[in-house]
């Protein structure tokens, strides 16, 4: 059923080739300033389909996650409810802080990763696989629990080093292609690549369901796709470099909207 | 499509050189050989006057109808994710990024043309278009297309003989 859903949605979507920039659509909530959501660049029928909870196929991993939530696992026999408890208290706003410094690792830190620790330091049990539906019906549920409040990525003291450093990845032409991911995402966004209008690229929305994929992806996995169709080779996912990138694409979008989990092409 | 297409290529590409071997001098090579199969020497070129390549990289004269093929793969940098051409209307979908290449034909000559797909950075430092017929000075190339170029020198002809009949 979930299947045919997205199969549907997916040829709703690429029916629509120039974007809805519809009259009268909410869109305010989805711009601060120059910043736009790739929520933005959607055609309507995309639009709809993430607006509503009922038919938006990502909420299928965000119920997952809820039940991945309570679920004891692990040597010490706990969940992350024994914890927490309430996720939708005590998780509200975390999304909005990620990625991260992180003092223990002396790295940039996201809510993938924060999630597997918690499970291998606090649980007991083996981290996920970085793509693993578990993993990211965890982080979506989590991210889900921020949606509506703004993005505040701190970018200061001993962050600041990762955060050049995704700024210079943004910035550096690669691959065979020899394009930078500024090139399309800074200085193209609005305009046809192909069929495809192309977006900000930011990562508010995620983790999102990526209609071509019919999943839920991660930003890594966006990262990689980037990477390889610049022809570029890819770094692994949950690298110290993706996540430098991480930390600065996160930052740009600064002031946007969680929108876990957004709907996009 | 694509995907079987592309796969084809892999599957033949083992046997290509030896097929090319026996093939006629004048069978046209399969679009993606030199993306998979042993890597190319890199042909010598001479720059004129900064703008153009006067010397075609290859012996055999460019064809026009294998051209159309290679410009429109879109399995391959297509010129089509960037540029509109209103005489490749059975494309749908075409990007528009880039100026259109309307008339191409009549305001280019195929020197220029030549330099503009091999190293367009040598007449727009800055440019977004990819170089077609260059592997030095690249970062991180994805390890299957490391001292690959985009085209190979029998698609550079081929591609300059299509894009001079858009007039
Ligand atoms: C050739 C153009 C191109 C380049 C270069 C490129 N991208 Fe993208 N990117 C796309 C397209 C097309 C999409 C899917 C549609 C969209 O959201 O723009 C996309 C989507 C994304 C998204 C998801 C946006 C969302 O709303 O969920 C992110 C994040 C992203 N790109 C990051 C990057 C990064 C990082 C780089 C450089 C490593 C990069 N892109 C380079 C074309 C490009
Ligand atoms: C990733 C984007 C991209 C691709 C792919 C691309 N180009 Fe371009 N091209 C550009 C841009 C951007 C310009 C604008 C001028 C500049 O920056 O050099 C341009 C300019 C040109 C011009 C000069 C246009 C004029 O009106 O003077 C020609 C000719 C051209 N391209 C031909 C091609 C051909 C032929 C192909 C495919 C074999 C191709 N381009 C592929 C981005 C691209």
């Amino acid at each position: 059923m979930k299947a045919l859903l997205a199969l549907l949605a997916l040829v709703l979507a690429t029916a629509v080739t120039a974007p809805a920039h519809a009259q009268g659509w909410p869109l305010e909530r989805y711009t601060v300033e120059d910043r736009n959501s790739g929520y933005f660049y959607l055609g309507r029928q995309t639009r709809l389909l993430q607006d509503d909870d009922f038919q938006n196929p990502g909420m299928f991993a965000v119920d997952q996650g809820a039940a991945l939530w309570r679920r004891v696992d692990g040597t010490q026999g706990r969940s992350c409810q024994t914890c927490h408890q309430n996720a939708a208290d005590v998780m509200k706003g975390v999304a909005t802080r990620y990625p991260a410094y992180d003092a223990k690792s002396g790295g940039i830190i996201n809510l993938e990763l924060l999630i597997n620790r918690e499970r291998v330091e606090k649980m007991g049990a083996a981290p996920f696989a970085y793509e693993s539906p578990e993993l990211l019906a965890l982080t979506a549920y989590v991210s889900h629990q921020s949606r509506g409040m703004a993005k505040n990525i701190d970018i200061s003291g001993p962050a600041a080093p990762f955060f050049e450093q995704g700024k210079e990845f943004w910035n550096t032409r690669r691959g065979q292609i020899d394009i930078s991911c500024a090139m399309c995402h800074d200085d193209r966004a609005g305009m046809l690549l192909r069929g495809d209008v192309i977006s900000q690229g930011q990562t508010n929305g995620h983790p999102m369901y990526r209609l071509i994929w019919q999943s839920i992806s991660s930003t890594h996995r966006m990262f990689e796709w980037c990477n390889t169709s610049m022809r570029a080779e890819p770094y692994p996912l949950g690298s110290p470099e993706y996540l430098a990138l991480e930390l600065y694409v996160a930052w740009r979008g600064r002031g946007l909207p969680v929108e876990t989990p957004s709907v996009r092409k | 499509m694509h995907a079987v297409f592309f796969s084809l290529v892999v599957g033949l590409a083992a046997g290509v050189a030896a097929a090319q071997a026996q093939a006629p001098a004048t069978a046209p090579t399969p679009l993606q050989a030199h993306l998979t199969g042993p890597i190319p020497p890199l042909v010598k070129y001479e720059i004129v006057g900064n703008t153009t390549i006067p010397q075609p990289l290859t012996e055999r004269p460019g064809d026009p109808v294998r051209g159309r093929r290679v410009v429109t793969d879109a399995s391959n940098s297509t010129c089509l994710i960037c540029h509109e051409v209103p005489t490749l209307e059975e494309f749908p979908n075409q990007g528009k990024i880039a100026p259109s290449l309307e008339g191409l034909g009549s305001r280019y000559t195929a020197a220029e043309l030549r330099l503009r797909l091999v190293n367009p950075k040598l007449l727009v430092p800055d440019t977004m278009m990819p170089a077609y017929y260059r592997t030095e000075a690249l970062t991180r190339v994805q390890r299957q297309y490391v001292g690959r170029t985009i085209y190979s020198a029998q698609d550079i002809e081929d591609a300059i003989a299509f894009l001079m009949t858009i007039r």
